[in-house]
């Protein structure tokens, strides 16, 4: 059996930034991933991380306990204000290290880290590597990986994860070259496997972000929270809902509806388009459900005004996008974009360590919920959990395996990794040869469609009763799918239709939260409720998965020093 | 650079390789008829095969946006990332099918999946990564916004191994370190924070490295993000030449100054 003191399942920025801590806390570390590290997710963020750096010359006095308060009113107060304590706090020690680790940032004339204004923030704390921030930080982290000679396996998919009596073991995953499951023993397991955008139609997120490792968790016993929180992003190209980085509107970008108008004058006056994400996402499809968008629905933004150096600078990879896929160049035309699906402000139920309710099994970005964003993430604030909170989880667990996780976890896991190994085998291979009349692939484009309708910007009773109805039907149906090839090697049909199942029950847990949340705050609006209910819902869903689908319970925010107040921009 | 908005044809034919080494014994190629979409990519005409015609296709992807360099395929006889390759610029170019193959010269694990086992060797033999003498900074190390434009071309680099796969000097010579460890090695030396700029043309002025550049220029023209990595490798050709002529000890150091 293959066994590592500490597992690493993900190669995005949580990922490799938990392995190097436990690394050099002395642990021996794998990484275990889907894909090639580089080529996940974290690569693709464009607009910036946040730290509270004061380096513009508009935020000499800024704090971190202003990007606390900032990241708090975001959240609609749903965030654990210790936790986001901890993250602003935290923020310019890591964001140094970055830097000190190579990450190649924008500049400010002085030789400072760039930064820009973005939504919801009272000041330009945003650092920047032009607008290919994600992609400037996960190639420093990778490169620090390989400077610890880390030992990573590269497209293994973890299929399940071994728990016997609330501790964790190890994981069972598919060699996709081989086609071979593998039993993966470890001492702490950290799952850094990033957000489940592609449950939804219309998403921002790459193609592989389907939830797998929060559904994998959710299945093995350990619960979500607060999944009925999806950030919609306001600016996703009309087309293929590329993302087009809140930075074009921090440089200056202008929203303009069919009429011309710069309609975020009605939504939010004083913060104009750089209100926060929820609620400009919601003033552009108001505009285009009521008429003032352009045929096919969308919206117009403007950089064309900032002129050719600015975007070449700033925003080059914007560009390139508009291009490609629409044939529109910013510098001279105005981009069509619309709403999309962009991020989980929800997951796998951690603290501000990691930690999970069972023992040895931790969890950092995207698939985790702290909670520091609460109903609503600030833009920036994401890619700082990741390397926050990456690093916590990385030394939490490299201490769990040097006290009580070590040695006396790897004598009981062999048989706990069998059992879980003959249970995972005969689901994986009920797949492969799976024979039945429904079509994966329009089950799952079923499921997006009806979440992006029902479970969307907009929500009402009805809507998330058919939408939840959806689910359940095609839970009914999943077992009767039929896949095509059944040969083992590099089998994308197989392994893409295994974490169907686990689409289905996250986005179960997502509308059946959605539902019974009667009140409005952040990115969870409804029609019905529209006002924010503090003194029923300021409280955390928990989400455990039963036979009978999730079973929700609350738990209460953690308050430390800001009381609840309206949430005006 | 725009695509015309045109008439299109109703469907497309997509002529696709296939290899499973472990059960075939020779490659072949697959066609298959695409309905066409608006805006459609290469990648969305392999999701097409994927889901609809023959589940067993084999190919990377991930981003769809052309940043995280998976999906990088030889594609109507050039290297180009799927996602970013409209079929309509395709059809524009001239061509009247689309044919999509691995990258050329690395083995086939299965149909465009190849194996970059070499590539990223090669990568991780240059030291990827910063060297600095002295202790950090307690903030950040100043670096004006030229300095930090000396770096900005190949720090754009996905490391897809489209200049990889597409240079004569990397298929005749097993040890040549490549058009893209090359370039990596020049962002680490052009990077004012690093300190280990000699060492580093220690490391790759030789025959393994730079030496072995003949300028063909296949790697400028496969780069789907515009690196100029001729230009790169040029830079530690020159730079290399002074340390020598100076007697730079550092030069000699090489590698094993810069061990992990
Ligand atoms: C287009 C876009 C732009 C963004 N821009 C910004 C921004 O400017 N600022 C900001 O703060 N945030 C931004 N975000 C959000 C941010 O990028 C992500 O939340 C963050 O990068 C997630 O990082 P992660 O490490 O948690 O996960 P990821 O980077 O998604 O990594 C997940 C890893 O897990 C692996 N994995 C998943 N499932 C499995 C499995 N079953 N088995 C094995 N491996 C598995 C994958 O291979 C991958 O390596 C953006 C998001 C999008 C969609
Ligand atoms: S899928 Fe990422 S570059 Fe094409």
């Amino acid at each position: 059996m293959i066994y590592h003191e500490v597992l690493v399942v993900g190669g995005g920025l949580a990922g490799l930034r938990a392995a190097i801590e436990a690394h050099d806390a002395g642990c021996e570390v794998a990484v275990l991933s889907r894909v090639h590290p580089v080529r996940s997710h974290s690569v693709a963020a464009q607009g910036g991380v946040n730290a509270a750096l004061g380096n513009h010359p508009d935020a000499s006095d800024d704090n971190p306990e202003r990007h606390a308060f900032d990241t708090v009113k975001g959240s609609d107060y749903l965030a654990d204000q210790d936790a986001v304590e901890i993250l602003t706090g935290e923020a310019p020690g890591r964001i140094y290290e970055m830097e000190h680790w190579g990450c190649p940032f924008s500049r400010t004339s002085d030789g400072k880290i760039a930064q820009r204004p973005f939504g919801g923030a009272g000041y330009p704390r945003c650092c920047y590597a032009a607008d290919k921030t994600g992609h400037a930080l996960l190639h420093t982290m990778f490169e620090q990986t390989l400077k610890r000679g880390l030992r990573i396996y590269e497209e293994w998919q973890v299929v399940s994860l071994a728990v016997a009596d609330g501790r964790c073991h190890g994981v069972i995953a598919l060699d996709m070259r081989t086609g071979k499951l593998e039993a993966v023993g470890a001492g702490a397991v950290v799952f850094g496997t990033g957000g489940a955008g592609r449950i939804y139609a219309r998403s921002t997120n790459n193609i592989i972000n389907t939830g797998s490792g929060m559904a994998i968790a959710y299945m093995a016993g350990v619960p979500l929270k607060d999944m009925e929180f999806i950030q919609f992003h306001p600016t996703s190209l009309f087309g293929n809902n590329v993302l087009m980085t809140e930075g074009a509107r921090g440089e200056g970008g202008y929203l303009r509806n069919a009429l011309g108008e710069r309609f975020m004058e009605k939504y939010a006056p004083k913060a104009m388009e750089l209100g926060p994400r929820d609620i400009v996402a919601r003033a552009i499809q108001t505009e285009i459900n009521e008429g003032r968008g352009f045929p096919g629905g969308y919206v117009q933004l403007d950089l064309t005004h900032l002129g050719a150096e600015k975007i070449l600078e700033r925003l080059p990879a914007i560009r390139d996008i508009a291009i490609n896929f629409t044939g529109v160049d910013p510098i001279k035309e105005p981009i069509p974009i619309q709403p999309g699906q962009h991020y989980f402000m929800g997951g796998i139920d951690t603290d501000a360590d990691g930690v999970t309710e069972v023992a040895g099994f931790y969890a950092a970005g995207e698939c985790s919920c702290v909670s520091v964003h609460g109903a609503n993430r600030l833009g920036g604030n994401s890619l700082l959990e990741t390397i926050v909170f990456g690093r916590r989880a990385g030394l939490h667990a490299s201490t769990y395996v040097k006290g009580e996780g070590g040695a006396r976890a790897k004598a009981g896991s062999e048989k706990v990794l069998a059992k879980v190994m003959a249970d995972t085998e005969k689901r994986v291979i009920w797949v492969l040869e799976a024979d039945g009349p429904e079509d994966p692939a329009g089950l799952r484009d079923e499921l997006r469609e009806s979440m992006f309708r029902n479970v969307g910007l907009f929500r009402e009773e009805k809507g998330m009763l058919e939408g939840l109805d959806k689910v359940r039907e095609l839970r009914g149906r999943y077992p009767r799918i039929g896949i095509r090839n059944r040969g083992r090697r590099y089998n994308l049909d197989w392994a893409r239709n295994l974490e169907l199942e686990g689409m289905i029950l996250v986005a179960e847990a997502i509308a059946a939260g959605a539902l019974a949340r009667k009140e409005s705050r952040g990115s969870h609006f409804r029609t019905d409720y529209k006002e924010r209910d503090d003194q029923n819902f300021l409280k955390h869903t928990i989400a455990r998965l039963t036979d009978d689908g999730p079973r929700l319970e609350y738990r209460p925010v953690t308050i430390t020093r800001w009381e609840p107040q309206a949430r005006t921009y | 650079m725009s695509i015309e908005m045109k008439q299109r044809p109703e469907k497309i034919r997509l002529n696709v390789y296939r290899f499973d080494p472990e059960v075939d014994k020779a490659p072949r190629i697959d066609s298959f008829d695409v309905p066409w979409v608006d805006g459609m990519t290469v990648l969305d005409t392999l999701f097409y095969v994927l889901e609809k015609r023959d589940g067993s296709l084999a190919f990377r992807y991930s981003c769809r946006e052309g940043i995280c360099g998976a999906c990088a395929m030889y594609i109507n006889g050039s290297h180009r990332l799927a996602c970013e390759t409209q079929v309509a610029r395709l059809l524009d170019e001239g061509h009247a099918e689309v044919r999509v193959m691995p990258l050329p010269h690395l083995p086939v694990i299965k149909d465009l999946v190849v194996d970059m086992t070499r590539f990223w060797e090669n990568y991780e033999a240059i030291a990827p990564w910063i060297v600095t003498r002295s202790a950090d900074p307690e903030k950040e190390h100043l670096q004006s916004p030229e300095d930090r434009k000396l770096v900005d071309e190949y720090v754009g680099c996905i490391l897809c191994g489209s200049c990889f796969s597409s240079c004569p000097s990397v298929w005749t010579g097993k040890e040549y370190l490549g058009p893209n460890a090359l370039m990596k090695t020049w962002r680490w030396v052009a990077d004012t924070r690093d300190s280990a700029a000699e060492e580093r043309l220690g490391l790759v002025g030789n025959e393994r490295g730079a030496w072995r550049c003949h300028t063909v220029f296949n790697c400028v023209e496969a780069c789907p993000k515009d690196i100029n990595q001729t230009t790169a490798i040029q830079g530690l050709k020159r730079r290399t030449v002074g340390a020598m002529l100076r007697g730079s000890k550092a030069l000699k150091a090489g590698r094993k100054a810069l061990e992990r």
